[in-house]
Order: structure tokens, then C-alpha cells, then sequence
């Protein structure tokens, strides 16, 4: 490991998002010589690990200090390196200074990876819930950010992010191998992914869902069962949520009754503010409905059971869809 | 507080039995090696050293505890249970939804200060209680107990400073050296911290080290506390991860883990025929 058949790898049922996100990073540092990972304590569960066995002179573990960490990787990158940093999604907060001031102003090729985003440790109760880190990245200059939703889908935006973009990023990554119900279409090999272009996973006319990460798969689900009741939904991935795709949005709201957003955060200044913005900015009249955590620090509980309790459900988009296309 | 020989055997009976309750506690899953590194530490601070009251956690004249190392939850959740802040049947809930008690500590567990586990802000915290006992001219002390790689963290070093400043005599750090933090040795792999002691004393705070599964030795330690007047205090206690469990000890995978029926079995009577 890592072999040259990552994408295979990551197709393999099972599969969790970090183990595809790691399995590629090594696979990139065969190809670029500049790429460093760095981590905090957590190279082996932020899935850096793969790299270090092939690279272990390439590889840094700052111990659990975060805010050297990212400062480091701000001198690395002025010296033509292309740093990796990891670490649990809701230590973004506690770096969000040196990311913006040593990595965004100077506008540093430095490459942030996120794992265990969202409520991924639920059990870990709100000190390891990571729900506002999308809204802080968002309002920082030259930040782009991505949501992968799947494996393979890790696999490409990995590479897209590190090997063909330059600049500071944000890969927000989920823990686990269950994707919430994503199913074989969005496994298929054959969709492109561009960092910036929305992925319209299905045609429809009477609602827009737009999701981001790990829901796409519930907004997959909830899209088909809307079909089956005779709904036409469109079903968007936006794994980039900045910039964000302001045309596939445009046409979403000129296009269907509504817009129905999903994200596993906060709903202040995620997904569904950005995709308000637009619409708003735009002078689309339209309505917007957001689904995601509503201003509150969620329970300590199996991951699973905090979605289903805070409405990151497909019966939840499918009542919000019909609210949407029965008014 | 005289240290007897009964005191030290009543006291290390409760820490075995709160080890077992751990291992249910922990039953979907825990952070068992820095719980059982700290669990003889917490006993003997819970039953023989702080002033608290379990049927009044608020009790205004209680000495304050911080657990700064959060994610040894599993171990204060089941120390404040045997103490009788709540039942023990409640621990049932561990991890569930809407539980009061997690892998870290929560704003609803009775007994708890403040909801930790994002490491390195627990002595911080610990400065701004003792700073405002000393301004209300209270008596009470700050327990805040780390570890070791925790001390990794910047922070902590902010507070380090902040404490000798103000004289916080009346705060007390205790660091869980297990020399393990979750990837490995912090000698070796995620960063060195030797010469802890000197570091500590030369940010002038009152050092003693002690072994932090002796509970006469935690007695003893205990009762110098302040270490020296006017500086604030800092144990350091060698401890073991995973102490207790022999497959556990000293080994970094134990961070956290899940124990099988055999595995499980294992552990239980190895903890019941530690001496
Ligand atoms: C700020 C922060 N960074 C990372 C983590 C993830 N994490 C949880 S425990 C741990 C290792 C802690 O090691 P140590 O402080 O030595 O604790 P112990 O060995 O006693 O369990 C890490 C890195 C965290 N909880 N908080």
C-alpha cells in the first residue's frame, strides 16, 4: 500500500471516506516530491498514516498542538511545499486564526483535511461535534472548500484539491464507511468532478434539493421516493460550497417551486445561507428551506440517532420537499 | 487527615471497583487507557482529598475539579457515581442519546464544572476559578487534572505562566504521565516533553512527582498541598495507560478500544485479582 488502484480500493464496499482520502494522498505523494503531511497526534486516525509508511521523511507529527501545526504548514508552503494537514473536523475552530491570517491572506497552497466532520463523533457529545467549521472557512478570502459524499468521490476530490488546484483548501471529510445511503449510481466511476461544478445526480423540475458531504446520499434517497409519489425532485451534490455553483443554483430556483438544503452543520453560514445568498443577490424570487442544526449544541448519542433527532433524515427532506411544492 | 493502613486499603478496594464498573461503563467502547491511568488519581481525590458534597455538587464551600483530559470520561462519570453525586444503574445510559454522560464530560453530569475534552483549556479555566476564590477571599483549591500529551498544547503553556503570576497557591495541576498519547510514545513520536520537571519549575510552579497508582503515595502528596506558599502546585504522576488490564498496559492502541466476551472476561478478573 498504497497501490495504484486506490479508486478500486475505494470502491470496495466498506470503505470509510478517510481511508480513501488517505489511500490517495499517498498515491500523490509517489507523483509530487513537495507534498509534506503533517498531524497532531491523530496521523493514524486522520488516516495520514499510509503516506508515512511510504514517506516517512515527508512526514511531521506535531504532537496534540494544533495552532503550530498549521502555522508550520504556512512556512512550508513558502518555501514551495505543498503541506497536508489533518485533524478532527471541530479542531478547525481552534486553528481558524492561522488559517486565515498565515495560510488564506498570503494565499498559501496549504491543504487542510478535515475527518470526523459533523456529528461523526456523536458519542463524543458537543467538544467533538464539528458543525460550525464550513461557516468559518466560508467567510475566509481565497478559501475553497469541498464536501466529498462518497468514497470514490474522496478519491477524486483528494486528488483535485492537492494535485490540480493551487491555493488554500478545505476537505471537509466524514469518519465512517456508512455513507448514509449513497447508493451504486453515486460509486460509478464515470462522474466527473470538478472543484466548483455542482453534480446533478437527477433531472426534475418541481423541487431542488441541494446537498453537500455525507447527506447527498439521503437527498439521493429522499429524491427517489418523491418520484415515486409522482415529485419531480432535482437532486444537486454541491461539494464545492465555496465557491459555490451559482449558475446550477440560478437555475434551480427559476427552474422548480423551491429549494430544499441540506448539510450535516450548523445552519448558520453553511450550505443553505450560501445557497440564500445566491438566490437572494440574484433577485430569484423563490422559496429556500434549510435543513441542518438549528442554532443548538446537539446530545452526546450514536451518530445515527443524532441525525434522525435533528431531522438530517430522508423523511425529513421528503416533508420539507412537499411542504415546498404544496404551498 | 491521617493516612492509615486502612484508609489505603478501603481506598484502593473503591478504585478496583470502579475499574470493574468501567469496564461496563465502557461496554460499546471507551478511551480505557487514559481512564485507568487516571482512576486511582480520581478516587483518591473524590474520596479522601476534595471537599465536595454529592448531594449538593453546587455546595459553595466544595473545592473545584477540572477534567481537563476529558476523554477519560468513562472514569469521572463512574468515580462521581461510587461517590454518590448519582446511581451507578444511571451509567446504563453511557453514550446513548440524550444521555448526560459520554466520551467526554457534558454540561448535564452533576458534579461537573464546565464540559471538557478539546484538550489544553482545562487550566486555563483552573486559573480564572482560583483567581476568583482569591478575589472573594475563599478557601477552596482547583484541581485540574491533564495529560501528558495534552501538555502538547500551547495553551497550557499560557496558563503555566499566568498562575505563578498571581500567586494561585491555591491551584493544583496533576499530570497523568503515561508517557502515551494517541499515536504513540510522546518521547518518541508526537512530541518530547522531557525535562518535564524542570519546565514546570521553571515557570515557578511548587513540583512533586509521585507514582500515580500508589495511593498511600497520592495520600501523602495530597496532604503538602500548597507544595510551597504563594506558588501553585503541580504533581506529576507516573502512571500507567491501561493500568490494570494487562493487555492494555503501555500500549497506545488501547487509546481506545472495544473489549469481546473473551477479551472482556479477561480484563474483569484480571482487575479483580489485582492485589
Ligand atoms: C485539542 C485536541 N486535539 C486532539 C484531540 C484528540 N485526542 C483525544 S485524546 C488524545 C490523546 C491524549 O493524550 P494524553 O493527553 O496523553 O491522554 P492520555 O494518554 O492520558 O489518554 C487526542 C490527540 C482532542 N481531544 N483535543
Amino acid at each position: 500500500m498504497p497501490s495504484d488502484d486506490v479508486m478500486k480500493q475505494a470502491t470496495l464496499k466498506g470503505i470509510a471516506g478517510r481511508d480513501a482520502y488517505g489511500l490517495t494522498l499517498a498515491q500523490l505523494g509517489k507523483e509530487n516530491e513537495n507534498i509534506v503531511v503533517m498531524a497532531a497526534d491523530a496521523l493514524e486516525s486522520t488516516k495520514g498514516i499510509y503516506f508515512a509508511k511510504e514517506f516517512p521523511e515527508r512526514t511531521f507529527n506535531f504532537g496534540i498542538a494544533e495552532a503550530n501545526m498549521v502555522g508550520a504548514a504556512a512556512g512550508m508552503a513558502l518555501r514551495g511545499k505543498v503541506p497536508v494537514v489533518a485533524f478532527y473536523g471541530f479542531l478547525t475552530m481552534r486553528v481558524c486564526e492561522q488559517v486565515r491570517t498565515d495560510i488564506c491572506y498570503p494565499r498559501l497552497n496549504v491543504k487542510i483535511a478535515a475527518t470526523a466532520s459533523g456529528l461523526a463523533m456523536g458519542a463524543g457529545g458537543s467538544t467533538h461535534h464539528g458543525l460550525e467549521d464550513i461557516a468559518i472557512m466560508r467567510s475566509f478570502p481565497n478559501m475553497t472548500i469541498v464536501c466529498p459524499a462518497s468514497p470514490i468521490e474522496t478519491v477524486k476530490a483528494t486528488r483535485a484539491v492537492i494535485a490540480d488546484h493551487d491555493g488554500p483548501v478545505y476537505l471537509r471529510l466524514v469518519r465512517g464507511a456508512d455513507f448514509g445511503g449513497t447508493e451504486e449510481l453515486y460509486d460509478r466511476e464515470d462522474i466527473p468532478f470538478e472543484i466548483g461544478k455542482a453534480i446533478i445526480l437527477n433531472e426534475g423540475e418541481d423541487v431542488s434539493i441541494v446537498a453537500t458531504g455525507q447527506v447527498v446520499g439521503l437527498a439521493l434517497q429522499a429524491g427517489r421516493a418523491l418520484e415515486r409519489e409522482g415529485i419531480s425532485a432535482r437532486v444537486i451534490n454541491m461539494h464545492t460550497v465555496k465557491p459555490i455553483d451559482v449558475e446550477a443554483i440560478k437555475r434551480a430556483a427559476k427552474e422548480t417551486t423551491g429549494i430544499v438544503t441540506i448539510e450535516e452543520h450548523s445552519t448558520i453560514g453553511g450550505l443553505g445561507d450560501a445557497v440564500c445568498s445566491v438566490v437572494c443577490e440574484e433577485c430569484i424570487p423563490t422559496r429556500v428551506r434549510k435543513i441542518g442544526i438549528r442554532d443548538k449544541f446537539c446530545s452526546v448519542g450514536p451518530t445515527s440517532e443524532l441525525w434522525s433527532k435533528y431531522g438530517l433524515s430522508k423523511e425529513n427532506i421528503i416533508d420539507v420537499a412537499k411542504s415546498i411544492v404544496q404551498d | 487527615m491521617e493516612i492509615t493502613g486502612a484508609l489505603v486499603a478501603t481506598l484502593s478496594k473503591k478504585a478496583k471497583e470502579n475499574r470493574q464498573i468501567i469496564v461496563d461503563v465502557f461496554k460499546g467502547g471507551g478511551h480505557f487507557g487514559g481512564s485507568f491511568s487516571c482512576t486511582d488519581i480520581l478516587t483518591v481525590l473524590y474520596n479522601s482529598v476534595m471537599n465536595v458534597d454529592p448531594a449538593n455538587p453546587k455546595w459553595e464551600g466544595r473545592d473545584y475539579f477540572i477534567l481537563s483530559k476529558g476523554h477519560a470520561n468513562g472514569a469521572l462519570a463512574t468515580v462521581l457515581a461510587t461517590r454518590g453525586f448519582y446511581s451507578c444503574e444511571q451509567l446504563e445510559t453511557f453514550n446513548c442519546l440524550d444521555s448526560p454522560f459520554g466520551e467526554h464530560p457534558t454540561q448535564k453530569m452533576p458534579g461537573v464544572e464546565i464540559p471538557t475534552g478539546s484538550l489544553g483549556h482545562g487550566l486555563s479555566i483552573g486559573v480564572g476559578i482560583a483567581l476568583s476564590l482569591k478575589l472573594d477571599k475563599k478557601d477552596s483549591k482547583v484541581y485540574v487534572l491533564m495529560g501528558d500529551g495534552e501538555l502538547h498544547e500551547g495553551q497550557v503553556w499560557e496558563a503555566m505562566q499566568a498562575a505563578p503570576k498571581w500567586g494561585l497557591d491555591n491551584l493544583i495541576a496533576i499530570v497523568d504521565r503515561n508517557r502515551l498519547s494517541m499515536d504513540g510514545p510522546t518521547e518518541s513520536v508526537s512530541m518530547p516533553l522531557e525535562p518535564l520537571v524542570d519546565k514546570w519549575s521553571s515557570f515557578n510552579w511548587a513540583v512533586k512527582t509521585v507514582d500515580g497508582h500508589d495511593v498511600r503515595a497520592l495520600l501523602e502528596v495530597s496532604s503538602a498541598i500548597p507544595f510551597r506558599t504563594g506558588s501553585p502546585s503541580v504533581i506529576i504522576a507516573n502512571t500507567v495507560k491501561g493500568k490494570g488490564v494487562s493487555f492494555m498496559e503501555g500500549d497506545y492502541n488501547w487509546h481506545y478500544g472495544l473489549l469481546n466476551e473473551e477479551t472482556r472476561r479477561q480484563a474483569l478478573s484480571e482487575i479483580a485479582e489485582a492485589r
